[in-house]
Parts: C-alpha cells; structure tokens; sequence
C-alpha cells in the first residue's frame, strides 16, 4: 500500500519534472506578487515590517490557487485519472500521494522563498523564523483544502473562478492564523499557540480531505 | 468455478434526461467474451463504464464473485483492466515510464526487462524511450493496450480497442483476447468497426429505449 503512495508521488514529481515551467510559474507567481508590494506602498521600512509577513501569507495563498489546476485537471483529461482510480489502491491513498506530490512542488519551494523575501521586508531574525516555521506548517493545509475545491470542480467549465470562490473561505483561517504567529512574534509574544493550530489544521485536514477529495473525483468522473 | 464471476441485474441508465436503456441482464463466467453492440449514442460506452464501476447505474447493481462492486472497490479494482476512450497515458513520460509507474501504481512493480517484454509483445520495443507525445494515435492505442500484457486482472472492459490499430495490431489483440480467455478470464468489449470479432463471443445488442 505504502509503494503504492510512493509511485503516485514519483509519478507526479517526474511530471512536475518535465513541466519545469509549469512549477516554476508558481514560485514566479508568488515572488512577483510579493514584490509588488513595497512598489505600491513604498519604500518605507517601519511599513514593510508590519506589512511583511501578511503580505507573504496573502501571495502564498493565491499562489497555491493559481497551481491548483496543474492537480486533477491534465489526468482527468487524458484519462489516467480513471486508471489510477481503478488500481485497485484506496482512492484515498493515492489522493494523499498526489497532494503530498504537488505540497513538494509548490508548498516546499514557496517556503525556502519566503526566506529572502524576508529579508527583503526587513522582518527580523525571529519573525523571519516564525513565518518560514508558519508556511512549513500552514501550506500544507492550503493545498489539502484546495484540492477540495479542484476535485469539485473537475471537468467544469470556468472552473477555475469557481474553485477560487470554494477555496478562499476555507483558508481564512490558515491565513489569519499565519500572519498571527508572526505579528506574535514581532510584538514580543509567544507564537506558539498560532502555529500549533496551524498544525492543527494542516493535520485535521489531512485526515479528512483525502476521503471527501476521493469521493469528489468519482462524482466528477461520472 | 462455481458460479458466475460477473453478475449485472437490470441495469439502466440516463443520461442528460433520456433514457439509454434498461433491464440489462449480465451473467459472465470464466473464460467468456461478451461483444457490446449498438449504434452511436446507445450507451456501450455507459455500459461499459458502470460495469467498471466508474458511473453509477440509474437501477440495478453489478456483482463481481458475487459482492456488489461499489462495496468492494480496492478488490474489484485490482481484478480489473480497463482500456477506456482515453488512453490514460501521461504525454509527457516515455513508453517505458508509462508503462512502469502504471505497475507500480497497481502494486505490481515492473522491472526494465519486464516492461521492455511487455513492448515487444505490442510491437514498441523500438519507441520504448520516446515520449508519448510523440506517438502516433495507433501507437497510443498500444501503449494503452500494453497494459493488458501479462496482466494478471482476470477481467478486461475494452471500450474500442481496435480504433486506430492496424491491421498488425488488430490480429495481436486477437491473440491477446483468445490466450486470456484459454487463461479463463472475461473481455467485455466494443466495436463498431466491421472486423471479425473474437471467436465464440456471444453478443450484447444495445437498441435505443428498448425493454429487454
């Protein structure tokens, strides 16, 4: 069962592989988005510290929703989502490995950015600390949850505005708990109870998308 | 074996509304080849799908070793091979890739000679390497179809196999079909190109709303 997981996110990576400019457009996406900013509201330090973190978690956040239709859209279109659904393997399982795949590919590299980013808003060693430690833990939540939004949407016409709309409310949370733990950190206090609910989250969901993200996949294949 | 393997009772299904049909009865043991027959938009492919269980009938369940297959998903899954209208091939991989993270999936890990075995059965062992977007549709058709060889699922559901296929390859599934039938497995399949279908293959008349 385990080799099974570890296929589907060799599979995956090796594709990711191949479509370099496709992963590469996400990281692109969220370093543009975020250094965006300090163009728009100027070059004023005290501003950039406060604003630093949140606008990190902001740029993550819709960088995980741009990546999201490079998740189901191509295997459903050229069919190997079928196959992989008839493996025999739990649909759950290979759902986690699909995640797991693309968390490697757009979660992990968008936190090793957000370390020069950081830098570049002046945050502060522990900030800085805290927000990289915040998306290690919050991302994968965003793209658990998301990956509702694309299972739902599977196969839809202007899906991709839709799954935007389905996917923003859920991840307010990740959000304001993410740039919390930084602002706590910022303002001397401790940001340990933000992080462990962002834990919290990541692994609720975790634990529950997988089986709701199957059972929207064999609704959008009927 | 005692029994039948495969067990479909009055099976229906609608689609966008409309009817496609109703009251298919189904009964399949070792070793037989059933021909789905219809013209276009009767529901073959429907059919074919309920029967893998990617749709659910309207009315009627499917049975496979006698248990509902919605109820055993994971066991049915890895009895069965299922070659669909899509080829279920990533472009971007090569033949041998393809072909190897497929196995691998199914639990089933291939090793380089095996897959490059399972090549020469369908006449690939040339484009091994070669990605698959760089194929011809026929040649697509076979890396699909390649999933077949020396598979051990004991049922085939083929939704036209032979479109793009020469007439080479269309001999060579013939053989495929006749040696997994003598290893008495099951092949539900669809045509509707007039080639001489595997022998002793009973058929399965699609007729648009009929009672049957």
């Amino acid at each position: 069962m385990n080799s099974a997981l570890l296929a589907v996110v060799r599979r995956d990576l090796l594709l990711a592989l191949r479509q370099r400019g496709d992963v590469l457009n996400v990281l692109l996406f969220f370093v543009v988005v975020v250094s965006m900013v300090p163009l728009g509201v100027g070059p004023e330090l005290g501003v950039l510290r406060l604003i630093g973190p949140g606008t990190v978690w902001v740029a993550a956040l819709l960088a995980s929703i741009v990546s999201l239709p490079r998740l189901f859209a191509q295997d459903h279109a050229d069919g190997s989502l079928e196959q992989i659904l008839l493996s025999g393997q739990p649909a759950a399982l290979i759902v986690i490995g699909k995640i797991l795949a693309h968390w490697l590919v757009t979660g992990a590299p968008i936190t090793v950015a957000a370390i020069p980013i950081a830098l570049m808003f002046d945050v502060g060693y522990a900030p800085g600390r805290t927000l990289v430690l915040s998306l290690l833990l919050g991302t994968p939540a965003l793209s658990l949850l998301g990956a509702i939004g694309a299972a739902l949407t599977l196969g839809l016409r202007g899906g991709g505005v839709l799954v935007t709309l389905l996917v923003l409310p859920l991840t307010v949370p990740v959000l304001i708990f993410g740039a919390g733990a930084v602002s706590a950190t910022a303002g001397g206090l401790s940001a340990g109870p933000s992080l462990l609910l962002l834990g919290g989250l990541s692994l609720g969901a975790a634990a529950l998308a997988p089986w709701a993200i199957a059972l929207a996949l064999r609704i959008s294949l009927e | 074996m005692a029994g039948p393997l495969l067990e479909a009772m009055g099976l229906a299904c609608e689609r966008g509304g409309r009817s496609l049909f109703q009251g298919i009865d189904l009964c399949l043991e070792a070793g037989q080849c059933v021909h789905v027959a219809g013209d276009n938009g009767t529901g073959k492919t429907s059919l074919l799908r309920i029967l893998a269980g990617l749709l659910q009938p309207t009315a009627g369940s499917v049975r496979w070793r006698g248990r509902d297959i919605a109820a055993t998903r994971e066991e049915y899954g890895s009895e069965l091979a299922f070659v669909g209208h899509l080829n279920g091939s990533k472009e971007e991989l090569s033949v041998l890739e393809n072909l190897q993270l497929e196995a691998a999936v199914r639990g089933c890990a291939l090793s380089e000679e095996a897959a490059l075995d399972v090549l020469a059965r369908v006449g690939l062992e040339d484009f091994a390497d070669l990605a698959v977007r760089q194929l011809s549709q026929g040649q697509r058709r076979r890396v699909a179809l390649a999933r077949l060889v020396g598979s051990t699922p004991l049922l085939w559901i083929l939704d036209e196999p032979y479109n793009a296929l020469d007439a080479g390859a269309v001999e060579n599934l013939h053989g495929l079909i006749a040696g997994h039938r003598e290893r008495g497995g099951i092949v539900i399949l669809t045509a509707h190109q007039a080639i001489a279908l595997p022998e002793g293959s009973r058929q399965l008349a699609l007729v648009p709303g009929a009672e049957r």
